[in-house]
């Protein structure tokens, strides 16, 4: 038994996942099989499995995955709760088939001190609904000038390996210099919001002739690719882990195509938003497609998922970003930055890539589960489906069409792009350590 | 010519709404000039101007057209966002629904402001000024002065110069005078040009001496002197060398063609003093063509409450 | 549809209108027609020739649009609008008011309000090529071409030359 397992105290009947068709993309098993689960841990994967005493669960026809991983989520608290909570967020990570969030580091106060991340993960522990491994930020107040206590914070509770000043760079290229170095003390990752600032002073959505027309201020794409090419170039030469989140554009891929095969540490994440819309649905200026970076161009869009299914891109992560409807509802250029991400991004994967013919079942899998799970530890989540292993498991229904609601997503807010959408495909069932958190599509609070 | 519902954009437009307008404006013409008396037609409509941004000029010219059209006017003003005055943006929008106003007239500083309003409201939404966006009763009154001079606009070409890319004036003002069927050319330092101009239709220069003998109207945009500070251009001086029209460039226009500006000039940046008080410019005009074209907005807006209502003479 | 008036019919009408009007106003003296658009105005610079045919006098005539002062615009939804232009001062002078059917009396009320914002005639007086009865207000003509007793769901129509390509009477 796991120290997890045991920590939990699970002592629940035993659990068969009859006949579903288990993706695993660390072993790259594609066929279908049974899952045994007792006692929180997977007991055996083959066909034809019986027990005597296990509950049987009849996955015919659905998906059977290890537990998705979202590096990348804005659970608001401490300091936000009107937009979201770790409660709310545990349960929307739940429903979308996530057993592992990373919640950034910008709440209020900001997470750069250990008492933070392990007052964070703590939350996340007692509600139980998702595993969180909370991000660090790089810069005490996320201000860009001195580090926060990456050691601290690696040796906290939380074990914190991964920091970010997500939605703000760090500009000062000395800074980030010495983040990478620094990091390398603690094995841990860096992961720089790529934006020039000076380029997106008064930036409100990509520059091109959707802006030119909509009299937004324009955000060129190259704010983000030269802060990518800066950042590149620093980890090149010192040999340091870069994690690139929420890359947009096309010129970026080109970047980080060319760094991997240089031998650059680097991973990179896109999101569903990115690579599903486009600027021209700006044209009614609602302000629930304002996100930063912004909706780019087809070109943009087509490149992203060509990188996706290529690798250069090495996992789906959602920059899930609730806002509460009031700061939403304002005049698009006073409007915050941000989308929901957490309940829609299998839908929208499975709708715009595997159902399009551009990502094969397994590696859309390997893209939400083992791909984040190689950017940073996250304890064994999206790993293997094999006995001894905990049993973080997702079942998905690939084939069934939904209409996305904001208002009945377990967000506090409805703040989501794809409201009104047709999407196919989505989560089921939801097993953290063998216990569900989703089942048949209800969260189990 | 369809109803209009809104006036939002220029590109909601077609060419015969944009006639139409042009042509209602013409009949309103003596009434807003007062060489006729106000009509009684609006009587009991009440508009607001919502100023969501300062415009006293603008703001004027709605409230004088509404008034001679003997509609109530009552005036919502604020600057920057409505949340900064401690209520959202969509309460604003709702509060003047609840007090039964029949038009709104927005100006703000925020792109889409106007069309997000529209989306609160069931009664009919001007645009008078959003952000960078459209600008749309301005370029009608534009399109309405040319055409009083030159006659039916298809063919002619149209130099519009300076601060395009800040300015919501040159985005309406392309596309009116391309439902016309006019040329038109911006010319401007490449910093103020908007990203992929060409989308707009129109020609570009950089070169303001080669165009203007080929030019039946040079529409100057106004320089914001604090341009200067975010490195769009080195000075005012520069500036006025290069694409401020002189009276040395006045010359090099052809006999017929006029000078027009949106207002307020910066005499002696985009324009030197000698050629916005010559006999060229037709500034002043604009402004009372600006009372007839809100006039006739006004009219087609707000007469006839029922949605898609046959027009019978 | 049936014809009520033919060419003839109708310049007859109109012939006998004019000498009715000299007749009233003792010569054509301080007589200012004004036609309500659209095709009040035709018929206004029709009468002015006759008059002039046989008093030999040139009697003003000029146009105007009540569109901005109906009482149904609410209902009825914008209308196009017609030109106003009348060429001399109406102060002090007769106004001869023209239009080509006469019914509800609202059109009249408006030219009324209309033609009294362009000064101060000494009097109004209303020709009517045809009246068709059924007055919403208290207005009447003080000549008319012709009376045609009709039901409020006809629609009359007057067709002229300069409109319409002929010149008649129909019920629609």
């Amino acid at each position: 038994m796991t120290d997890a397992a045991f920590r939990s105290g699970d002592h629940r009947p035993a659990l068969l996942l009859r006949g579903g068709r288990v993706l695993d993309p660390a072993s790259g098993t594609d066929e279908v099989l049974d899952v045994l689960v007792a006692d929180g841990i997977v007991v055996e994967v083959g066909a034809g499995l019986t027990s005597n005493d296990a509950e049987i669960l009849d996955c015919d026809g659905l998906w059977v995955t290890p537990g998705f991983v979202d590096l990348h989520t804005h659970l608001r608290e401490p300091g936000f709760e009107d937009a979201e909570d770790i409660a709310s967020g545990s349960a929307a990570g739940a429903a979308g088939g996530y057993t592992a969030l990373c919640p950034m580091a910008n709440t209020d106060p900001v997470c750069d001190a250990a008492a933070v991340a392990e007052s964070v993960w703590r939350r996340g522990t007692e509600i139980g609904l998702v595993d969180l491994f909370p991000v660090g930020a790089i810069t005490k107040g996320l201000r860009g000038e001195e580090l926060a206590e990456f050691g601290e914070l690696r040796h906290s509770a939380a074990k914190v390996d991964f920091f970010s000043d997500d939605g703000k760079p760090v500009a000062d290229s000395l800074v980030m210099r010495r983040a990478l170095q620094y990091a390398g003390a603690f094995d841990a990752v860096i992961c720089n919001h790529s934006e020039d600032p000076d380029l997106t002073a008064e930036a409100q959505m990509n520059e091109g002739q959707v802006s030119s027309v909509l009299g937004l201020p324009g955000w060129p794409h190259e704010a983000e690719e030269i802060m990518i090419a800066r950042d590149l170039i620093l980890a090149e030469g010192l040999g340091a882990r870069l994690h690139v989140p929420h890359v947009t554009t096309a010129g970026a891929v080109e970047l980080i195509r060319a760094a991997k095969a240089r031998g650059v540490h680097v991973t990179a994440e896109v999101t569903p938003h990115h690579l599903s819309l486009r600027d021209h649905l700006i044209d009614g200026y609602d302000p629930v497609l304002k996100v930063n970076p912004p909706l780019r161009t087809d070109t943009d869009v087509q490149a992203l998922r060509t990188a996706l299914a290529d690798g250069t891109i090495d996992c789906v992560a959602t920059d899930h970003a609730p806002h509460a409807p009031e700061h939403k509802d304002q005049e698009w250029e006073h409007a915050p930055c941000g989308m929901l991400g957490l309940e829609t991004a299998f839908a929208v994967v499975n709708t715009d890539l595997v159902l399009a013919g551009l990502l094969d079942p397994l590696t859309a899998i390997a893209r939400l589960t083992s791909g984040p799970a190689g950017v940073r530890d996250v304890a064994g989540h999206g790993g293997a489906i094999a006995a001894g292993r905990e049993a973080h498991l997702t079942v998905l229904d690939p084939e069934v069409r939904w209409t996305v609601d904001g208002r009945g997503l377990h967000s506090k807010a409805r703040n989501t792009p794809f409201h009104g959408a047709d999407l196919v495909g989505r989560p089921v069932h939801t097993l953290l350590r063998g216990r569900f958190t989703l089942r048949d599509g209800k969260v189990q609070a | 010519m369809k109803p209009l519902s809104n006036l939002i954009s220029i590109e909601d437009l077609d060419a015969e709404q944009v006639v139409g307008i042009l042509d209602t404006a013409e009949q309103l013409l003596p009434i807003a000039d007062r060489r006729r008396n106000s009509v009684p037609t609006l009587r009991g409509k009440v508009v607001c101007n919502l100023f969501l941004e300062d415009s006293t000029r603008t703001r004027i010219s709605f409230d004088l057209a509404a008034k001679r059209m003997s509609a109530e006017v009552i005036n919502f003003s604020g600057k920057g966002s409505s949340v900064s005055k401690g209520e959202s943006f969509k309460d604003t929008a709702l509060t003047l629904d609840a007090m039964g106003v029949d038009c709104v007239v927005v100006r703000s500083g925020s792109s889409g402001a106007p069309l997000q309003v529209s989306r609160y409201l069931e009664v009919p939404i001007l645009n008078a000024g959003d952000g960078w966006h459209q600008h749309p009763t301005q370029a009608l009154l534009d399109v309405f002065t040319m055409r009083r001079h030159l006659g039916d606009l298809a063919g002619r070409h149209v130099v519009v110069c300076g601060d395009v890319l800040h300015s919501r004036v040159a985005r309406s003002e392309v596309q009116a005078l391309r439902l016309l069927g006019a040329r038109v050319t911006l010319v401007a330092p490449p910093t103020l040009l908007p990203p992929a101009p060409e989308s707009w239709g129109a020609e570009v220069s950089g070169d303001l001496d080669a165009v203007l003998p080929d030019a039946d109207v040079v529409y100057l945009l106004r320089v914001q002197r604090e341009r200067m500070h975010r490195a769009f251009f080195p000075s005012s001086r520069e500036y006025a060398r290069f694409w401020g029209l002189d009276v040395d460039r006045l010359a090099r226009l052809p006999d017929h063609a006029i000078v027009m500006h949106p207002g307020p000039m910066n005499r002696g940046v985009e324009i030197t003093a000698d050629v916005a008080d010559s006999d060229r410019s037709v500034i002043i005009e604009q402004v009372t063509n600006g009372i007839a074209i809100r006039m006739a907005c006004l009219y087609l807006l707000l007469s006839g409450d029922t949605e898609g209502a046959e027009v019978t003479p | 549809m049936t014809q009520l008036l033919n060419a003839d019919e109708v310049s007859r009408a109109l012939k006998r209108l004019a000498h009715e009007l000299l007749e009233a106003n003792h010569g054509a003296d301080d007589l200012v027609l004004v036609g309500i658009q659209t095709r009040g105005v035709p018929l206004a610079r029709r009468l002015a020739a006759l008059i002039e045919e046989i008093e030999g006098t040139e009697v003003p005539a000029g146009a105007i649009d009540v569109t901005l002062y109906r009482d149904d615009l609410t209902r009825r939804g914008p209308l196009p609008l017609g030109e106003t232009r009348v060429p001399v001062s109406v102060d002090g002078r007769t106004v001869v008011l023209v239009d080509d059917v006469l019914y509800t009396g609202r059109t009249i009320r408006a030219a009324m309000e209309a033609v009294l914002e362009l000064g101060r005639p000494a009097r109004i007086r209303l020709v009517a090529l045809v009246d068709r009865g059924h007055r919403e207000l208290p207005i009447r003509a003080d000549h008319v071409g012709k009376n045609l007793p009709t039901s409020v769901d006809d629609r009359i129509r007057v067709h002229l030359e300069e409109v319409d390509g002929r010149d008649e009477v129909v019920a629609e």
